[in-house]
């Protein structure tokens, strides 16, 4: 018995050495990465490519590029762009109130920019992803630290004649900044 | 029920118009113009006239035996008066369907019933124009195109896919609807067998840099929807997914190519992929904070809460169906778990006082909806009837005084506590958790 578990070891070792071979092959019991061989379908991306699509910005301000905006200009903007689906003071509506109408725990009136968001850096990711709604896109990045800055502002937290860059946005300190804490749910018998 | 009727005509309408439409189009005319015989041509008159034939057969329903059937043909749809639909929320960028839950039988959600939950719209993208940039600690940063992706070998899996925020209208105590359906409350639910490529599969191809920990997952919809994925969970079971119920996924699911993450919440698992970069730290994106996090009771918000906890849903009898008579009825519905498989479905039948195992049909897929059953003889009284589930981690779907107690009421999303519907003395069903409250 022992002997041939040796020699069925024996030929899977042979297999995965022999030229041809196949790559290790992954299904949905999970992945086996005992071959380094690759099948190299697809194409190498250069620096250019990978720079025309990297638009995330982490909570460290890491892919925050050069620029700045004021909130002077940033309420400019906001009174051409904004104003229409979030309203004058940020909380009149009709889409998200981008200010603390409630108590910060409050769906959807409290969790807002001021009371609700751990990171400024992710207004300005999400600002440049996918807003304004209809024309995301749209706005250069100048325009996106200016309105940053005044939906800031907006939450008093910024004053009304700053401007922000990458290191002033990612420096600023939010409210809800170490309210959150990992999901401690784990199956069995406890309801978290 | 007017409205319904209404459709129905329609859909025989379009039934006859294609029928003619047919024998004009190119594969009819092999058959009509080029090797045309006799019987062929009887054929096609009976074609014609079978509508008319069924008409001068006098009042009553027409007998199918007395009139040839119609043609086969390249793409079939459903039978006149089966209407199953998406419930639409608002007709908005940002906006969700819902799956018909309670007017579907068995697990498999067909494709084009499947919820739509999207922030920006729908993109519209061909498969050839696609590209999946995958870069960050990465030794080789690449790009995959749909025929690249395609030809890596091939995985499948039957899942289901539910939206965190599924249930939410069932949770707050002073506001208990009634007269709400399964699928108003429950909808956000559809299970797919899925085809695609393992996560795994790709990333060793471009080899994961020491240290990495996580990914960043984008659309390529106007949302550029982003959310950040621990990597054990993109090398364990994460598929990149360009199949849905033997097709090419549809748009609304993410066309051409969408992350799939069996059991995690549906908002997780982007559509229309285009970018995944490979980080050693969540990139806090707005869907991971300002959203689809759950501020609890002591004054934090928990986040990353991805896994969809244990739930069961009876989708008969439900509002607005109504009970005819006493005797006996099948209690059935849905159950599924995020933590594996389904170990069992209890039914109550007397407002959560007793309960009784219900019959859950095979085959048992982990991460996977069961369809339960469970016979039961009413006696024409009034009663609340209850369904919880078990997972095989041992936990049980817990009433919603549990999940108060132990997150506080003001979360909005994993709402998988216990549904209950009332049966009352004449039969009508309404939603009956806050006869519990
Ligand atoms: C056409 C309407 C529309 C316009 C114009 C618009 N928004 Fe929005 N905005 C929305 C909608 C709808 C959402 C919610 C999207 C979702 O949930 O997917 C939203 C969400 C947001 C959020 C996230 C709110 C939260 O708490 O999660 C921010 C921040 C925001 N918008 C900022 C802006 C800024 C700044 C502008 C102007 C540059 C702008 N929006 C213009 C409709 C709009």
């Amino acid at each position: 018995m022992r002997r041939l578990a040796l020699g069925v070891a024996a030929v899977a070792v042979a297999a995965a050495c022999a030229p041809d071979a196949p790559p290790a092959r992954d299904d949905a019991a999970g992945a086996d990465a005992s071959s380094s061989r690759l099948f190299g379908f697809g194409s190498p991306a250069s620096e250019d490519r990978i720079a025309l699509w990297n638009i995330d910005v982490k909570p460290d301000g890491e892919g925050l590029p050069p620029g700045s905006g004021s909130v002077e200009d940033g309420r400019r903007l906001y009174e051409v762009q904004c104003v229409a689906c979030h309203g004058a003071t940020g909380t009149e509506g009709p889409n998200d109130r981008l200010v603390p109408a409630a108590n910060w725990e409050q769906w959807p009136s409290g969790r807002t920019v001021g009371g609700y968001w751990p990171y400024a850096t992710t207004l300005f990711d999400y600002v440049r992803r996918a807003m304004p709604q209809a024309t995301p896109g749209s706005l250069s990045d100048d325009e996106v630290y200016a309105v940053s800055a005044y939906v800031l502002h907006l939450n008093g937290l910024l004053p009304a004649d700053a401007v922000i860059d990458s290191a002033s946005l990612a420096a600023v300190e939010m409210p809800a900044r170490d309210r959150f804490v990992p999901d401690d749910r784990r199956g069995g018998p406890e309801v978290r | 029920m007017a409205n319904r009727d209404t459709k129905a005509n329609g859909g025989g309408e379009r039934a006859r118009f294609t029928r003619r439409g047919w024998l004009a189009t190119a594969p009819g005319a092999a058959v009509a113009g080029l090797a045309m015989t006799r019987s062929d041509a009887l054929w096609n008159q009976a074609q014609e006239a079978s509508p008319a034939a069924a008409a001068a057969a006098g009042p009553g329903p027409p007998d199918p035996t007395k009139v040839p059937g119609r043609f086969v043909s390249e793409v079939g749809s459903r039978a006149p008066g089966e209407e199953p639909r998406r419930l639409v929320r608002s007709l908005a960028l940002s906006s969700s369907s819902r799956t018909p839950i309670h007017e579907l039988q068995g697990t498999i959600t067909p494709a084009d019933l499947h919820f739509e939950r999207h922030h920006a719209g729908v993109p519209e993208i061909a498969a050839e124009d696609h590209e999946l940039l995958v870069h960050g600690m990465v030794e080789r940063p690449m790009v995959f195109r749909m025929a690249d992706l395609k030809r890596y070998p091939q995985a499948s899996r039957i899942c289901f896919l539910e939206c965190s925020g599924n249930g939410g209208g069932a949770y707050s105590r002073n506001r208990m609807p009634t007269e709400i359906t399964a699928q108003q409350l429950d909808g956000l639910i559809s299970t797919s067998e899925w085809t695609g490529v393992m996560l795994s599969t790709i990333l060793r191809e471009v080899g994961v840099r020491p240290g990495a920990s996580w990914l960043l997952a984008e659309g390529g919809d106007a949302a550029v929807m982003a959310r950040s994925v621990p990597l054990e969970k993109a090398t364990d079971d994460a598929m990149l997914a360009y199949g849905q119920n033997g097709e090419a996924i549809r748009p609304e699911q993410g066309y051409p190519v969408r992350l799939l993450l069996p059991g995690w919440e549906g908002n997780a698992q982007v559509k229309w992929l285009r970018r995944i970069e490979v980080t050693d730290r969540p990139t806090m994106t707005r869907d991971e904070t300002s959203r689809y996090t759950d501020p609890l009771i002591d004054g934090t918000a928990r986040q990353f809460s991805f896994v969809m906890d244990a739930k069961s849903v009876i989708t008969f009898p439900s509002y607005p169906y109504v009970l005819p008579e006493r005797g006996w009825w099948e209690i059935s519905g849905l159950a599924w778990t995020g933590r594996g498989r389904v170990t069992r479905v209890e039914v109550s039948t007397d407002g959560g006082r007793s309960w009784t195992p219900a019959q859950i049909e095979g085959p048992v897929l982990s991460k996977s909806t069961v369809r339960f059953r469970h016979l039961w003889r009413w006696d024409g009284r009034e009663t609340l009837i209850l369904s919880r589930a078990t997972d095989e981690t041992g936990y049980v779907q817990p009433t919603v005084q549990q999940l108060w107690e132990a997150r506080g009421e003001r979360t909005s999303y994993h709402q998988n506590h216990q549904r209950a519907w009332k049966i009352a003395a004449d039969g009508t069903v309404t939603f009956g958790l806050g006869e519990l409250v």
